[in-house]
């Protein structure tokens, strides 16, 4: 007698519409036109170029304040996304009831260092971020930008968030 | 904060750049697209030190149960803010920023206009210690505060 595992469509689903969900109750998320593709568990934040998002006309080059926001958002996902993992994957985090009010609370940033490692050129900017440490009431998290090539980063910072404090 | 305020405070604006250094400051800040979108104002600058502000905008917030400005944008503020800084020194000819770090001691009061000041403290022939501090109408509890280091490119002709 083994439970049939769920069909893989709806397992889809409930990750892309949680994630979905996580985005979208950030305005600021959705200011700097930030995506997140998924892969499983793996999410790659991604920022598409715009003119508004220059802060060096003359060369031009990103601004370091959007590269330090993006890097930023990339790793508060990343954070919130690994803490409802088992929730989301048991069933118990209903998607469809996920409105910004009723969403878990997310971590909050104590604080943020960033490297500028290059220039960020004029064209699409992609992270991903790393759970280093997730306790009960503190995370590390890493994380690094890219350009054109994976293996050249432009940017990489390093977060320490005080986790949510659960209301149920 | 307050005592590092007292120490070391904003030299008025006659010792620093003048009318016309200033509105040089302020048409450069109002030429970078990103600060433009963040509605980004100069508000006072001097020789190695600025003040810049941010008003609170719904597009900005982080936390939609709150109304509290995401980090992000913060960070945003406090680099063009020291940035600013950096380019107020008289040999500065460019900059950008070698690396930032920010502490998040408080959330920023919903509706409430974010004030950065950033100075320059310490310079070398390439590179400028600067530290910043943001608060919103309660000056004396800063929101954020940050340490960067930064590039300093220097004009043709300016002294290394």
């Amino acid at each position: 007698m083994s439970r049939r595992p769920e069909p893989v469509q709806v397992v889809k689903q409930r990750r892309d519409a949680v994630l979905a969900a996580l985005v979208a109750g950030v305005p600021y998320i959705g200011f700097l036109g930030i995506g997140f593709d998924r892969r499983g568990d793996e999410l790659t934040g991604v920022l598409p170029f715009t003119d508004s998002l220059i802060g060096n006309p003359i060369l031009p080059a990103i601004h370091g304040g959007v590269t330090a926001a993006f890097l930023e958002v990339t790793a508060i996902i990343e954070l919130s996304w690994s803490l409802l993992w088992d929730e989301m994957e048991s069933g118990r985090l209903d998607p469809a009831g996920l409105t910004p009010e009723t969403l878990p609370r997310l971590p909050k940033t104590i604080g943020f260092t960033v490297d500028y490692l290059r220039s960020g050129l004029p064209r699409d900017a992609y992270a991903r971020a790393r759970v280093t440490r997730s306790g009960r009431r503190y995370a590390s998290v890493q994380v690094e930008a890219w350009q054109d090539n994976r293996a050249r980063p432009f940017a990489q910072a390093n977060g320490r968030f005080v986790m949510p404090v659960h209301e149920r | 904060m307050a005592q590092s305020q007292d120490g070391d405070g904003p030299p008025t604006l006659a010792g620093g750049l003048g009318a016309a250094g200033i509105e040089a400051a302020r048409r450069f800040i109002e030429r970078v697209p990103h600060g433009r979108a963040l509605g980004i104002t100069l508000d006072r600058v001097g020789e190695g030190w600025a003040e810049l502000s941010m008003g609170w905008d719904a597009r900005f917030v982080g936390d939609p149960r709150t109304g509290v400005i995401h980090g992000g944008a913060v960070s945003a503020l406090m680099d063009t803010c020291c940035g600013t800084a950096v380019l107020s020194l008289p040999e500065a000819a460019g900059t950008a920023t070698i690396d930032l770090r920010i502490d998040y001691m408080r959330p920023a009061t919903p509706r409430e206009r974010i004030t950065a000041r950033a100075e320059c403290y310490h310079v070398t022939r390439s590179v400028v210690f600067v530290r910043a501090t943001a608060c919103d109408a309660d000056a004396d509890r800063p929101v954020a505060m940050a340490t960067g280091t930064f590039t300093l490119e220097r004009a043709a002709g300016a002294p290394a």
